[in-house]
């Protein structure tokens, strides 16, 4: 083994970041995999490991949670797809000095904490409310809220996770250079065929990071159903979080995690597997 | 040279722009407007507005403990994080080392990892440790998100960052110290402020990991949750409103700075 005066400069600064993650991030996760094969409503982390809370949770209903978190996540991903490509497009090509500022009003309501931005929605949807109350006062007009619905949920899902689709898309968008669509289009290319053939393939990294980001984060949301959909949902992270609190059964709902946790690992590794990081942030 | 065709294309991705946009922001003017009500219930259009709740709200004990909370939390992210991510972005972006395109990938795990489950893992990991869950291990736990990020902001920073510059000083003698004080971290600062304004900003309004790990200790979006939760009071929008108005400053004033200095250097080396 070598000394540590050994290491080369690129080992020695990445050894606190690592030996940080090692304890908070990879330690805990090992840990929840590990409580996952303990006897149901124990504390204990010495008894016989089992596959029972596997089993449980295979009799049980939870797969409609696990079902209806997917769901959720994918139609969340490919509405913002559809959003956020025209803005990102925009912010890179067509906007030009105004770009700087629009960005920073995109990146404000981020820091945001989300429960309040999804408060706001409430305000703005619910009976009496800013948009129902309007209507009334100026129009007479009485309609039904939206609010606790599944269309609410979804709005407050595609709304708080707007932001990680729109900045991966804009830098996979400036990642084409302009001289290759200029060229295309002098050697007689159509709109659709540029589109097609070069901005798509040439931004895909941006596409890939904004796509898995967005469906990671929507996968584990948990707020937008609680706050908008006034439960009308149950989504996997509420069934996590039960077992957790409430039922005080902690190898169950590490059991629950593990699974979720597997369908976001797969994802994360088959996604990021082939990817240059470096090309991506450095542009290089 | 544009076309008919590119105008109009132009014009609807504005338009469009600009409707995401209010989009965006209605709920935050939506909540504004609910903080400055008289009333004891939100109901719209307001019949009375008034200030009340605002100095209700800021008179209130409980309230500026959970400022407090807030601030301290996001202090000590700040300053670790930093820290921390300094070196993490430069074993990411500077040295060319042999485990660096793993470690670039490992250091992305924990963004793309949902919050509350790793919330609640941490929570696991606390309880077989013993520890007392209280705000300092809520910084802990805002900690294992935060760093990557900021790792992510700095890391932007240092690709555009020239070698030259460190090997020049050692070849005119400097010491590594002096290097690292004189030469990279005044060409890093950029990096590094805008990291450390991502870390105070992302701990100030992190609601899922603070759900799990803050212990008896309460963080402003906690609170606001919890009284969300169990009916309205008009010092939630007075609170929110707040938060917001603190984060834009914040946010538009770092930023202000950095163009600010970038300016003054420019015209020095002129």
């Amino acid at each position: 083994m070598r000394r540590l005066s050994q290491l080369g400069q690129g080992e020695k600064a990445a050894i606190p970041l690592l030996l940080f993650l090692l304890v908070g991030f990879a330690a805990p996760l090992l840990a929840v995999i590990w409580f996952s094969f303990m006897p149901a409503r124990t504390f204990s982390l010495f008894a016989m490991p089992s596959l029972a809370n596997y089993a449980t949770i295979f009799e049980s209903t939870s797969y409609i949670s696990f079902l209806w978190s997917l769901a959720l996540a994918t139609i969340t991903v490919i509405l913002l797809a559809i959003i956020c490509y025209p803005v990102a497009y925009g912010l890179v090509r067509v906007f030009g000095k105004w770009a700087m500022l629009l960005t920073l009003l995109f990146t404000i309501p981020l820091f945001v904490s989300e429960n309040i931005r999804l408060y706001g929605w409430v305000l703005f949807l619910i009976k009496n409310g800013v948009l129902l109350g309007s209507l009334k006062s100026m129009f007479g007009v009485e309609l039904e809220s939206i609010l606790f619905t599944r269309t609410a949920i979804l709005l407050g899902m595609v709304y708080v996770y707007l932001p990680f689709m729109l900045f991966p898309l804009t830098l996979g968008i400036s990642m084409v250079p302009s001289e290759t669509r200029d060229a295309a289009f002098d050697l007689g290319a159509s709109r659709w065929q540029v589109f097609k053939e070069i901005e798509l393939p040439l931004s895909m990294p941006g596409i890939v990071i904004g796509f898995l980001l967005t469906f990671v984060l929507a996968v584990g949301a948990i707020a937008e159903a609680k706050v908008m959909g006034g439960q009308r949902i149950i989504p996997i992270t509420h069934d996590i979080e039960i077992a957790f609190t409430y039922a005080q059964n902690w190898p169950l709902g590490a059991a629950l995690a593990v699974l979720l946790m597997l369908v976001v690992g797969t994802l994360v590794l088959l996604a990021l597997r082939r990817f240059d990081l470096d090309r991506f942030l450095g542009r290089k | 040279m544009e076309t008919k065709g590119q105008r109009v294309r132009h014009a609807l991705i504005t338009a469009w722009t600009l409707a995401v946009i209010v989009f965006l922001y209605l709920p935050t003017v939506c909540i504004t407007i609910a903080s400055f009500t008289a009333s004891r219930y939100f109901q719209f259009p307001i019949a009375k507005f008034g200030l009340d709740w605002w100095d209700k709200t800021f008179n209130s004990i409980e309230i500026r403990q959970l400022l407090s909370t807030s601030i301290s939390i996001a202090l000590c992210v700040t300053v670790i994080a930093v820290t921390l991510a300094f070196f993490g972005a430069l074993a990411f972006a500077r040295y060319d080392w042999k485990g660096r395109s793993i470690y670039q990938k490992l250091i992305l795990l924990p963004i793309f990892f949902p919050q509350s489950v790793l919330g609640l893992a941490l929570l696991l990991w606390f309880s077989m440790l013993g520890l007392q869950l209280s705000w300092m291990t809520a910084v802990f736990a805002h900690l294992v998100w935060i760093v990557p990020v900021v790792t992510l902001v700095i890391a932007i920073q240092v690709y555009s960052f020239d070698p030259a510059l460190e090997e020049a000083a050692f070849d005119l003698g400097a010491t590594r110290w002096q290097v690292l004080k004189e030469v990279t971290l005044p060409v890093l600062f950029p990096g590094l402020f805008s990291g450390a304004l991502f870390a105070f900003l992302l701990s100030w309004g992190n609601f899922p990991l603070s759900l799990y790990t803050t212990g008896a200790d309460t963080t402003v979006p906690e609170y606001l949750y919890a009284k969300m939760v169990a009916g309205y009071t008009p010092g939630v929008p007075v609170l929110g409103t707040v938060s917001t108005i603190g984060a834009a400053f914040l946010l538009i004033g770092g930023y202000g700075l950095i163009l600010a200095s970038r300016r003054a250097h420019q015209s020095a080396s002129e």
